[in-house]
């Protein structure tokens, strides 16, 4: 059983690309070919379809991008093993390979350039590889900086290149503080970021938070805004501090609970033990993996008390609930750990409302075996 | 002296609030009900005025023996009583009158208004149509002393109230005459006519002095003011950037708003050309080049030179040629000015000024403003080009340094992550390479190692061993013999520090990859079986760089499809973190780890395991980590080995990151 801090907030996978002539539809051989892990069938799936002449954007976001959002699909409802997600985004990062190699995909640049990079922290880069393709398919001259970007390298890049933007790419919502930071230390090089990706929320709604320029739900309307063009940011307006848009922070209780999150961790647990009697029994691998499920609770609740909403540490709890019933593992401990962390963090008003909310969510939410877009967020577009 | 009569006067304007003589203090009596000092209405006595329009019509005192100029005899707006009636004044001027109060015990009031405008506090000048004085009260004779009565006006008094006594009676049906003004000595003063008799004006002076200074220095503070807000945006704009084309555009962009109408932003010669950034009237910023000759245009070698330093030089639009105008400016260049951006201690460039007026020169505070300005653009400008001058000099020596994206070679699939322990550095202490054998079907070499130390030096380390690894690649059919000619090397060449390595030779049989895997003082390669068996490869040996000889033992390994070789260093199983924020990842994890990994292709096993010991430490300190992951790729490759298959990241761009992986 492992929940990792993924998002609850996975787009749904698109409509599948249009049939090719005569044959199964691209998208459905896709998949075959990825779910085997057969590299060589999904490359030749692609080529053939490109020289058939399939618009390349269309391979990239009607094919590889609804593959790879089943490829979580199949992870969260336990169809499909970690090692082989990891195996068929591996596959799908050739495939986006093979497109960009394929004649039909030449492009000149005829537009300004655009730094595509995913926070630093992420892992899912496949996202935002795919919005760097499609932006480089439609003119751009695109610099793809990969996952796990550290903000320094990001901006000595900006130096370095002066590009028009920075498409920000996130899909993991405990990393928005960190995407926060660089967002901000983006605008304040006097460079505008479009944020995408699962961790902004289905809506956008943190990427307005955090204060980014723009913000698109897929690949396609991330290259229509850019190329609408984004207005440079104001270094001047950029440089306020975080509690300028998000004011509770002042009340430092996301300061004091993140320093002190292994602790809370630690606590938790022993607290649990003590608790439910059946723990004590456990194996050091099940107490293990019980300590990274709190130590994701944790996390959440510290990014819920950085962004001021308590819907994203609720939302990460029944899509966990769900997750671990998909793998027959009964989310009874979620209930209990609630009320430890409760217990723990007595002088904290804001995260005792939302320790609280959750356990109401808990209490009344069904577990669903299939959890709503639920997955890795290595999803389409970003 | 006539009587007043009535008649075709000066037009009669209606002596509203604006145009009534204003004391030194407050607002003159309202027209229709006259308030007195207190803001009191008078009261009104309807029926004691009597309203007569258009006659003639005496001041209550009748003592009018004189000339109107002379005492007792002025314009009754004070007058105490009535206030209702309205009539034609003496002078054809309708005016709040007050004649015969019926009230007798105010009758004097005429009569000692008669003499008061002399004493009256507020100055006043009667002036005929001629332009004669004919009255100047002890007011105005303090205020004006050379104006004396029959003297002309244009003589003794200031020039601007002469002039426009002069408009007032020469064209009468002009309308209402506003107030002139104007300076008279160190003071400002303000004249209200109204008119006279024969023509005659009656001018109120008003004392501005005061008012005037104020209004001057808020003005002073208001242009201050802007320009303050000007420099702070102009600080935080150029300041944000060290991009050497942003700043250009940003101080095109900020002259064009502030100091001209469009500005065109000069960069030093390079490669014999000299770059133009252009800032158009709306904003529109565009680029642009010249053969590198600044002699073209007046002014501009001398700015471009940078010492010594010259002032802004405006120059005739005619004499500059047509690249200095901004593409999208419309109309006529009334303006253009040369104004050097100096640097440090080299020039930055030049910016040159393009206006549509034909005002060409600064005021002295608007010299001073664009010095300022010029001087903080081009420090910026000087600052982005060195960094970018530095950027370019460490890209280049790093080029040899960074970790090589990895993909499929002879057959073999390699992937390699790298994580050096500061995030701000892209180089560390642990470094892997990939060789191929010089022959077509011989073996391939991966090196991956670590030397002891982080950060540049220990990188700058690295960057021997590969360089050395590659040189002795011939001699990679014996790893001792490699890593002992390696050992002699490091240690002639006086380094201090110590390395581990293990290489991997690697070649395709079949389906299979045969191993020769040798560990110098390096955790053992981990062999992943198809069943998710994990194997610790049987190679031991000491680490190069302290010892005269090293001993290693070599193992051998034969990968079937779909298995992978793991080849990482301790900064993976060394990671500190996890939930409890002080465990190290060891080797139990990333042997669990691997095991979840059976059957997955070298490229997902080398992020997996790089992103699980990532997670692992989480936001905490680490030490460098890389890992390459060695596989047999599984059934079903076309072409056998070598295939030119495209596998792996497009080609960088030029300028991209060669970023691991």
């Amino acid at each position: 059983m492992t929940a990792s801090p993924h998002s609850p907030h996975s787009p749904r996978p698109e409509p599948a690309a249009q049939e090719p002539e005569g044959g199964e539809p691209l998208a459905e051989q896709l998949w075959r070919a990825v779910a085997d892990g057969d590299e060589y069938t999904a490359v030749d799936a692609v080529t053939r379809a490109l020289s058939a002449g399939t618009d390349p954007e269309s391979v990239l976001l009607d094919a590889v991008a609804p593959v790879q959002a089943r490829v979580g699909q199949e992870w969260a409802a336990n169809r499909m093993t970690v090692a082989q997600e990891h195996a068929a985004t591996a596959v799908n990062d050739r495939v986006v390979a093979a497109v960009a190699l394929h004649p039909a995909s030449r492009r000149r640049p005829v537009r300004g350039g655009i730094t595509v990079a995913c926070v630093d922290g992420e892992w899912h880069a496949l996202p935002a590889r795919l919005l760097a393709e499609v932006l480089r398919l439609r003119g751009w001259k695109v610099d793809f900086l990969g996952a796990q970007v550290p903000a320094p390298h990001l901006i000595a890049h900006l130096h370095l290149t002066g590009p028009d933007a920075v498409a920000l790419s996130g899909s993991i919502p405990t990393r928005l503080p960190t995407a926060h930071a660089t967002i901000t230390a983006c605008q304040a090089t006097g460079v505008p970021v479009l944020a995408g990706g699962a961790a902004f929320g289905p809506d956008g709604r943190y990427a307005r938070l955090l204060g980014a320029d723009a913000w698109a739900p897929d690949a396609r309307r991330a290259a229509d805004q850019l190329a609408r063009g984004l207005a440079p940011a104001d270094p001047a307006v950029s440089g306020r501090h975080p509690v300028d848009l998000l004011p509770h922070l002042a009340d430092q209780e996301y300061t004091l609970v993140s320093r002190t999150s292994t602790q809370l961790v630690r606590d938790t647990l022993a607290a649990l033990e003590a608790r439910i009697p059946a723990m004590r029994d456990y194996t050091d691998r099940q107490r293990q993996h019980t300590a990274e499920d709190i130590a994701h609770i944790v996390d959440f609740l510290t990014t819920a008390l950085y962004t001021g909403d308590a819907g994203l540490f609720t939302g990460f709890l029944v899509w966990t609930g769900s997750i671990l019933t998909a793998r027959g593992v009964p989310a009874t401990t979620l209930g209990p750990t609630l009320d430890v962390l409760a217990g723990l963090l007595h002088n904290f008003p804001r995260a005792l409302g939302m320790l609280a909310e959750a356990r109401r969510a808990l209490d009344t939410a069904a577990p669903e075996t299939d959890a709503p877009g639920a997955g890795t967020p290595a999803t389409a577009g970003t | 002296m006539k009587p007043p009569t009535t008649g075709p006067g000066p037009p009669a304007p209606a002596p509203g609030p604006r145009d009534l003589p204003r004391t030194g203090k407050g607002r003159a009596p309202a027209r229709a009900s006259p308030r007195k000092p207190g803001g009191e209405e008078w009261p009104r006595a309807s029926g004691e005025c009597r309203g007569n329009p258009g006659a003639p019509r005496e001041i209550a005192t009748g003592g009018r023996s004189g000339g109107w100029w002379q005492k007792g005899y002025y314009p009754d707006v004070f007058c105490r009583k009535g206030g209702g009636a309205r009539a034609a004044g003496p002078f054809g001027v309708e005016s709040p009158i007050c004649s015969q109060s019926p009230a007798g015990a105010d009758a004097g009031a005429g009569t000692g208004v008669g003499g008061a405008w002399l004493a009256a506090p507020c100055p006043v000048l009667v002036v005929d149509r001629s332009g004669t004085v004919r009255g100047v009260n002890r007011a105005a004779a303090e205020l004006l002393p050379a104006v004396v009565t029959c003297a002309p006006l244009a003589a003794a008094g200031p020039a601007w109230l002469a002039l426009a006594h002069q408009r007032l009676v020469t064209a009468p049906g002009a309308g209402s005459p506003g107030p002139a003004s104007g300076q008279a000595g160190e003071r400002w003063l303000e004249a209200h006519p109204s008119p006279g008799e024969n023509g005659a004006v009656v001018w109120w002076l008003t004392d501005l002095t005061d008012r005037h200074r104020a209004e001057e220095a808020e003005r002073a503070v208001r242009v201050e003011r802007r320009r303050t807000a000007f420099l702070a945006e102009a600080s935080n704009q150029l300041l944000a950037s060290l991009n050497p084309h942003r700043c250009m555009e940003v101080t095109a962009q900020l002259a064009a708003r502030h100091l001209a109408d469009a500005a065109v932003v000069v960069a030093p010669e390079t490669d014999g050309r000299l770059p133009l950034t252009y800032c158009a009237p709306e904003g529109r910023v565009s680029r642009g080049d010249i053969p590198g000759d600044p002699r073209l245009m007046p002014g501009l070698s001398e700015a471009l030179q940078g010492f010594p330093p010259v002032p802004s030089r405006w120059i005739d639009p005619a004499s500059a040629p047509a690249w200095a105008v901004p593409p999208g400016f419309e109309g006529p260049v009334g303006s253009m000015a040369v104004t050097p951006l100096p640097g440090h201690g080299v020039p930055a460039g030049a910016l040159i000024l393009v206006r549509r007026s034909d005002q060409a020169c600064f005021s002295e505070s608007e010299e001073l403003l664009a010095r300022v300005f010029a001087a903080r653009a081009g420090a910026a400008m000087s600052a982005a080009r060195l960094y970018a001058e530095q950027a370019a000099i460490t890209s280049v020596l790093m080029r040899e340094l960074l970790p090589p994206s990895l993909g499929r070679l002879r057959g073999i699939d390699f992937a390699g992550r790298y994580r050096p322990s500061d995030d701000s550095e892209r180089i560390g202490g642990d470094f892997y390479n990939v060789h191929p054998g010089p022959g077509g079907d011989e073996e391939c070499l991966a090196v991956l190692g670590d030397v002891c130390g982080k950060g540049l030096e220990a990188a700058a380390l690295t960057g021997k061993i590969r360089n050395t690894v590659h040189a002795l690649l011939p001699m990679a059919t014996d790893h001792l013999r490699l890593l002992n000619m390696l050992n002699s090397a490091l240690l002639g060449s006086g380094v201090t520090r110590f390395a581990t390595l293990v290489l991997a030779s690697a070649v395709r049989r079949g389906g299979a990859v045969d191993l020769r895997l040798t560990s110098a003082g390096h955790p053992a390669p981990l062999v992943v079986r198809a069943d998710g068996e994990v194997e610790e490869a049987e190679t031991r040996g000491c680490l190069v760089g302290v010892l005269p000889e090293v001993r290693a033992r070599t193992a051998t390994a034969r990968l079937a499809p779909g298995e992978t070789c793991l080849l990482y260093t301790d900064g993976i199983t060394e990671a500190k973190g996890g939930p409890f924020g002080d465990e190290q990842f060891g080797e139990q994890r990333l042997r669990a780890a691997l095991a979840e990994c059976a059957g997955a292709p070298a490229e997902a096993v080398a992020e997996r395991v790089q992103m699980l010991a990532a997670q692992w430490v989480g936001s905490g300190r680490h030490d460098d980590m890389a890992v390459v992951a060695i596989g047999a790729p599984r059934a079903g490759l076309p072409g056998g080995p070598g295939s030119p298959i495209p596998c792996g990241p497009p080609p960088p761009h030029a300028d991209q990151e060669n970023r691991p992986g």
